[in-house]
């Protein structure tokens, strides 16, 4: 009966754990709505002063590296969950 | 990439292999694949500087033309973060920024078998930023003394609420080696993670019968993944490099 009753705490915690790496993709949402959010708002005020564009092309992707990385954060736990724990 | 259908995991690729094992001090300081990869890279750019700057022609040629554009664009990386004080750091921000670059490309070179990103290992990028935050408390301390602490006390906030914001600014400047170490490591383990995932449809698919004239659909995504990801492994080295600097002017200006 013990070892029956092990086996169902083995088999949910592997359960959870899958569902945990879910629910942690859950927070790469953010980041794709910020990054949309980041060249939406870069391509609108490029397209009104499309002379002041090239020179925050920079920004622009220094933004989108920033941005992108929260979302990795993210990811990270999810890969975490699926192959480290 | 090798498509991952020997049974391998996707984190197969980042194993640390033994090359020369040996111990100092009981410690283990085996030589790895990880040294390894370091030390072509260091060889790399070392041979890539001295041989573009060895004959100085004051018209350059293509490799000192190289050579110079890397130079100008972190010393105006530099100038335009620190300032025209924070040019003493150059050199740092320059060791940093070209030496995470290599790494970060080599990884993305595929030699069956041996391919590794030394930078996908949060020990590399945590010695790396643990290295940037000690320098901006030691030049902070050696600049400002004991006012380098005042970075922690924003300027016109009203006093009452100090005790609120001191305890938020000292925890945001502690997470800064974490989030610039973990920045650039879980960039580079979730792309190659991804990469491996993708070249394994591949297989996977190549092997399931008629299903297999739909593989040509993933190798694209792989293909176009790998642009992706010599993109980030530029940016990434930019952004350490950044923030870097952005770190160092909190040193060298101290609090406004």
């Amino acid at each position: 009966m013990a070892a029956e009753s092990l086996e169902i705490a083995k088999q949910t915690a592997i359960a959870a754990k899958y569902i945990g790496a879910g629910i942690a993709c859950f927070g790469m949402a953010g980041a794709a709505l910020a990054l949309g959010n980041l060249f939406g708002q870069f391509l609108a005020g490029a397209l009104r002063n499309p002379s002041a564009a090239d020179g925050q092309r920079g920004t622009l992707l220094l933004g989108f590296a920033l941005t992108e990385a929260l979302g990795i954060f993210s990811l990270l736990i999810a890969l975490l969950l699926l192959f480290a724990v | 990439m090798a498509a991952g259908h020997e049974g391998h995991s996707p984190i197969h690729q980042f194993e640390i292999n033994t090359l020369i094992p040996f111990k100092v001090f009981g410690v283990d300081a085996s030589f790895t694949n990880s040294s390894l990869y370091m030390v072509v890279a260091l060889t790399l750019i070392s041979f890539f500087l001295i041989s573009a700057m060895r004959r100085g022609a004051l018209v350059p040629g293509r490799i000192q033309s190289m050579a110079e554009l890397t130079y100008t664009f972190v010393a105006d990386t530099v100038r335009e973060n620190v300032g025209e004080e924070g040019i003493k750091f150059f050199p740092l921000v320059f060791s940093l920024f070209i030496f995470v670059l290599v790494l970060n490309v080599l990884g993305m070179i595929p030699i069956p078998g041996v391919t590794f990103t030394v930078t996908s290992h949060i020990a590399v990028t945590a010695a790396l930023a643990m290295l940037v935050i000690g320098i901006v408390i030691g030049y902070g301390l050696y600049a400002h003394g004991l006012g380098f602490f005042k970075i922690f006390v924003p300027s016109g906030v009203p006093g009452w609420l100090l005790p609120v914001l001191v305890p938020i600014e000292v925890i945001s400047f502690i997470s800064r080696p974490i989030s610039l170490s973990v920045r650039l490591f879980a960039n580079m383990l979730a792309g190659h993670i991804a990469l491996k995932i993708f070249a394994s449809f591949v297989g996977t698919l190549l092997a399931a019968g008629v299903w297999a004239i739909l593989s040509p659909l993933p190798l694209a995504l792989t293909v176009a993944l790998t642009a992706l990801e010599v993109l980030v492994a530029v940016l990434q080295a930019y952004v350490f490099a950044v923030l870097t600097c952005i770190y160092l002017n909190d040193a060298v200006h101290g609090a406004h």
